[in-house]
């Protein structure tokens, strides 16, 4: 029961965030919601068993599903910010010093290292390779290894932030 | 008038970072460090585009009241969060791919991927 909720809230939040503007004054106007609504009930019959597949229920907590656009437009966004400033001097000057490292980190479900992954290819003049699925290690290609990391066998993941530690924002949403 | 600035320049910081990431694709040595230019310039620059639409949608349901401006910006709004989304994971696919490939990172000074054994 929890899961066909769960489904229909999502599907019905998804069509209205698509149609909105078809009313009047940008609402929506009654056939869209009575269309929304009949199809989010058809989504949640068909899919219900797809969103909650692991039968965990921690990411329905309304306080994590917030602190995820607020981890986008905060920490997350600055340290984009700042990586692109990093590889746009990379890219006009040429120097880089590539390799690729070992990251631990602590993250243990699914969602977790999928956040981590794609905050790391996006973020600090790193890229995702591969992931360990045992230990939850990752690989990553770093385009400027900084002095004596080459040395090291692995590397602590809040290590590669320099301006905000975002493995504890994503242990915090996620875990 | 604001918005007209604010428009134009989210408009020029996107075209700056994707120029640079083109100009990066065609000067960085392997696959790898071509990747780090592509995903991450082009995302940035993408997103300030879709940035100047959307403040040109707000602007304009501001001063007009026309609904339809609000589905041009919410809408903008989804495409520039899915393209975040797709371009992280199509270029983790694309490295993941490329070393299992046996391509090697030709300048590097570390690979701690090529010891690992399963």
């Amino acid at each position: 029961m929890i899961p066909f909720v769960l489904t229909f809230l999502l599907a019905l939040f998804i069509y209205l965030l698509l149609t909105a503007g078809s009313g009047g004054l940008g609402f929506w106007s009654p056939s869209e919601l009575v269309a929304g609504v009949a199809l989010s009930l058809l989504t949640a019959a068909v899919a219900r068993n797809l969103l909650c597949r692991s039968r965990d229920l921690r990411m329905a907590n309304p306080i994590r599903l917030l602190l995820i656009p607020v981890y986008i437009l905060g920490p997350f966004l600055l340290e984009v910010t700042k990586a692109n400033l990093d590889v746009a001097y990379r890219v006009i000057t040429g120097k880089i010093r590539p390799g690729i490292i070992r990251v631990q980190s602590g993250l243990k479900t699914d969602l977790g290292i999928f956040m981590l992954a794609n905050s790391i290819t996006l973020t600090p003049g790193t890229i995702t390779v591969d992931i360990d699925e045992k230990s939850h290690d990752l690989y990553i290609h770093n385009i400027n290894v900084p002095r004596g990391w080459e040395s090291r066998p692995q590397v602590q993941d809040k290590e590669l932030f320099s301006m905000a530690n975002l493995p504890a924002w994503i242990r915090r949403i996620a875990e | 008038m604001i918005a007209d600035i604010l428009v134009l320049a989210c408009l020029s910081v996107g075209l700056f970072f994707n120029t640079l990431g083109i100009v990066g694709l065609l000067r960085f040595p392997d696959v790898y460090t071509r990747m780090h230019a592509t995903t991450k310039m082009t995302t940035f620059g993408s997103v300030f585009t879709a940035l100047s639409v959307i403040i040109y949608g707000a602007a304009q349901f501001l001063g007009t009241g026309d609904g339809q401006y609000i589905t041009l910006s919410l809408h903008t709004l989804i495409a520039a969060i899915a393209l975040a989304f797709t371009n992280a994971v199509g270029s983790h696919a694309i490295a993941r791919g490329a070393h299992k490939a046996g391509i090697k990172p030709v300048p590097a000074v570390v690979d701690r991927l090529e010891e690992y054994t399963p």
